[in-house]
């Protein structure tokens, strides 16, 4: 490996690069239960973490990879890292994050000024979360916010009350995996009545290569309470398969509100496959806003388990798929309870042999009278190497509720490339700012800087797409 | 000055000829005015002229000062100084009109000297107080959910941002009550000059009481047939294009006419 291979300069990904950092801690390759058990130790777990893990690991053994979807052929379980550990401790200081990490973030220009505006800061290098900053307002509120790792030291019981409740370790392999050998994630917990206006922000990244990324995130909303979560990934180039296998589960309970905002761009070696799941009791709200631009292979089907009358569920999702990029994305809307309602918008593009399908559940159980669904997909292929597919799944119990499916794919349309040319804008511009407009309706619920950030993705993902 | 000419030109349509040898010669300071039936091919004229790639061009020349344009690209007619105002122009979602029309401009202005956001909105200002236009039509995305008549003012206000040398106004009339008449007819007004021209379409007279033409041509058939000053337009109100061609001896079926 050359030089500006270590470095990661060589590559064509836009932040491609890995800095130079000597793992603490690493279980190497390869998984099995005495790795478990280290890794339960290490973070000095109760026991009723370890038998978690333990009996995961025995229902990710038993169980197979899923039945649909993408080739998943290409991940070799052997070779994979499962925990490795970058620094002792939880930092709460800028001052006290490592200054290879600090290097990294200022690559991926997270500039320090951010942490005013931003209420939290926490920022997952590895496995484990190496800076956590919590604004103090926020502490005053009672709104808890730190990894996961340290909510199990901290809040034993919260944490277990909820932990694995939404997502059990048999709903699917790779939750299995999480569970067995999980690090890191964020909790939150917002106690009643409680509302926060700035959003609560973290980064991920994976960096060494091989590296899982394993992160649990758990979020307790409590009555009455509302929070913004946002979280954004880049990872640097590499020439070996990645696995990023997440949990997330999002409890929203009476009368409270949830927002969590995503925006992945793993690099195109990295298979993302996560499983996140939210609950929304009597008029909660629960909003995904989730944006994936990279990975090889991305599975990952947000879904609102709507849970008690008046219950709100809504998915705002964009899929960008460039060369040799599967997406295979969607959501999970599932109508348990009277007069809910749940929205799922899905924006698609792809480009130079990608591929983008959405594949999406609505469920009205029987007791959802009065219940309502909209389901939107609107994808672009902008050449004829590329493809998409639309799969919906609709299971409908009960005779009173109203459900709407609109799907469109197209090109771009030559009408709008004229008009926008015949005011003397190029071609390439054209098809840009055609773009741009068709992801608007997503960036625009963004926070500013996701915004910027995601808008100068897609420009250098759109470069050179005009022959 | 400048000019713009069209020399037998014909064109088609999916296989269709519409145009069968148009001749035409205008310059700056000059509007001009084409009248005709409906399926003449004028607004065929307009899109051949800009470049619409549906449009095939199977003879002729279009000179923009002397220099024949059907070679280029519809952005590079468009920046050499050429605008249509459209009859039906495109909805772009996600993309707010005062952005479209900073995009447009700056598309003229070299990469590193834009035009400012400040001086830009300035200008914007103005114009769309010029065409009685509200504050929110800058933010909104271009021409989505717009009435027929706010897509033609927004095309005039286009046009008095962009100024270009030759603008084609296709059936800028159509759909528009008389009081929005006249408003885009103020905008247009406004740009005359020795450095604007411009050529306007249209079915009836009406338009031409608020903008005077300088000569006015009449087309049937796939040609220009008649050429004459302000008056032949009212004398076609008066007795129809059938008249017209009865005058003149051609065998031309007219779309509208009853069997």
């Amino acid at each position: 490996m050359s030089d500006a291979d270590m470095l990661g300069l060589g590559g064509e990904y836009k932040y491609g690069f890995k800095d130079d950092i000597n793992p603490i801690l690493t279980t190497g390759e390869g998984l099995n239960e005495d790795i478990v058990r280290q890794i339960s130790k290490a973070k000095n777990e109760p026991d009723w973490m370890l038998d978690f893990r333990l009996k995961s690991f025995k229902r990710y053994k038993e169980m197979e990879m899923p039945d649909f979807g993408p080739d998943l052929s290409g991940i070799n379980l052997d070779r994979i890292n499962y925990f490795r550990r970058d620094s002792d401790s939880v930092a709460r200081n800028w001052e006290d994050v490592p200054d290879d990490i600090k290097k990294t973030f200022d690559r991926l220009g997270v500039p320090e000024a951010e942490r005013k505006y931003l209420a939290g800061s926490s920022a997952q290098y590895e496995s484990e979360v190496v800076y956590h900053n919590m604004r103090e307002d926020f502490e005053k509120l009672g709104i808890v916010f730190m990894d996961t790792d340290s909510a199990v030291q901290k809040y034993p019981e919260l944490v277990r009350k909820y932990f694995g409740k939404l997502i059990p370790p048999s709903d699917n392999k790779f939750a299995a995996l999480n569970s067995a050998v999980w690090s890191g994630g964020t909790f939150i917990y917002v106690p009643k009545g409680v509302k926060t206006e700035v959003p609560i922000q973290s980064y991920f990244r994976i960096n060494a290569g091989n590296s899982g990324q394993f992160e649990r995130t758990l979020i307790i909303v409590d009555e009455g309470a509302s929070v913004n979560y946002v979280e954004g990934c880049t990872a640097p180039n590499y020439s070996e398969d990645s696995l990023h296998a997440a949990v997330v589960e999002v409890n929203v309970l009476k009368d409270a509100y949830c927002r969590y905002t995503t925006i992945q761009n793993w690099s195109d070696n990295v298979y993302s496959l996560e499983t996140k799941r939210a609950q929304a009791l009597e008029n909660g709200t629960m909003e995904w806003v989730d944006g994936n631009l990279g990975s090889k292979v991305t599975m990952k089907y947000p879904s609102v388990y709507l849970n008690g009358r008046g219950a709100h569920g809504t998915m705002l999702s964009i899929a960008f798929a460039g060369k040799d990029i599967v997406s295979d994305t969607g959501a999970r809307m599932i109508h348990n309870a009277k007069d809910t309602s749940s929205s799922i918008v899905s924006k698609s593009l792809c480009k130079d042999g990608g591929r983008v399908d959405y594949r999406g559940k609505v469920r009205f159980a029987r007791n959802s009278d009065g219940s309502f669904s909209h389901v939107e997909c609107d994808t672009i292929i902008l050449d004829e190497k590329s493809a998409s597919d639309t799969i919906p799944f609709n299971e409908i119990k009960n005779g009173n509720v109203s459900m709407e499916h609109e799907a469109k794919v197209s090109k771009i349309s030559e009408e709008q490339l004229y008009y926008l040319m015949s005011r003397g804008i190029t071609e390439e511009k054209a098809t840009e700012m055609i773009i741009m407009g068709f992801v608007e309706p997503f960036t625009k619920e963004l926070p500013m800087e996701y915004a910027v950030e995601l808008n100068r993705l897609i420009e250098y993902q759109m470069e050179g797409s005009v022959g | 000055m400048s000019t713009l000419e069209v020399k037998d030109l014909h064109v088609s349509i999916d296989g269709k000829n519409i145009l069968k040898g148009v001749n035409l010669k205008m310059q700056t300071g000059e509007i001009h005015a084409i009248m005709g039936p409906n399926g003449t091919g004028k607004s065929t004229l307009s899109e051949a002229i800009m470049g619409h790639p549906a449009y095939k061009v199977t003879k002729g020349e279009v000179l923009l000062n002397g220099e024949n344009i059907l070679e280029l690209p519809v952005d590079e007619r468009a920046r050499a100084g050429l605008f249509l105002a459209m009859q039906y122009p495109a909805e772009i979602p996600g993309v707010t009109n005062a952005e479209f029309i900073r995009g447009a401009i700056n598309a003229r202005l070299p990469e590193d000297k834009p035009l400012s956001v400040r001086n830009f909105l300035k200008r914007l200002d103005k114009t769309m107080g010029v065409l009685d236009m509200t504050d929110e039509m800058a933010d909104r995305y271009l021409n989505e959910g717009f009435s027929g008549g706010e897509k033609k003012r927004n095309e005039i206000l286009q046009l008095m941002m962009i100024k270009p040398k030759f603008a084609i106004l296709d059936e800028i009339d159509s759909g528009l009550d008389i009081d929005a008449l006249k408003v885009v007819s103020r905008g247009v007004n406004q740009m005359r000059g020795p450095e604007f021209g411009s050529l306007i379409i249209t079915h009836y007279q009406r338009l031409l009481n608020y903008i005077v033409p300088d000569v006015v041509h009449v087309m049937m058939g796939g040609r220009i047939v008649k050429q004459g000053g302000p008056e032949l337009a009212k004398r076609l109100e008066d007795e129809g294009y059938a008249g017209l061609r009865d005058e003149l001896g051609l065998d031309i079926k007219l779309v509208d006419e009853e069997a």
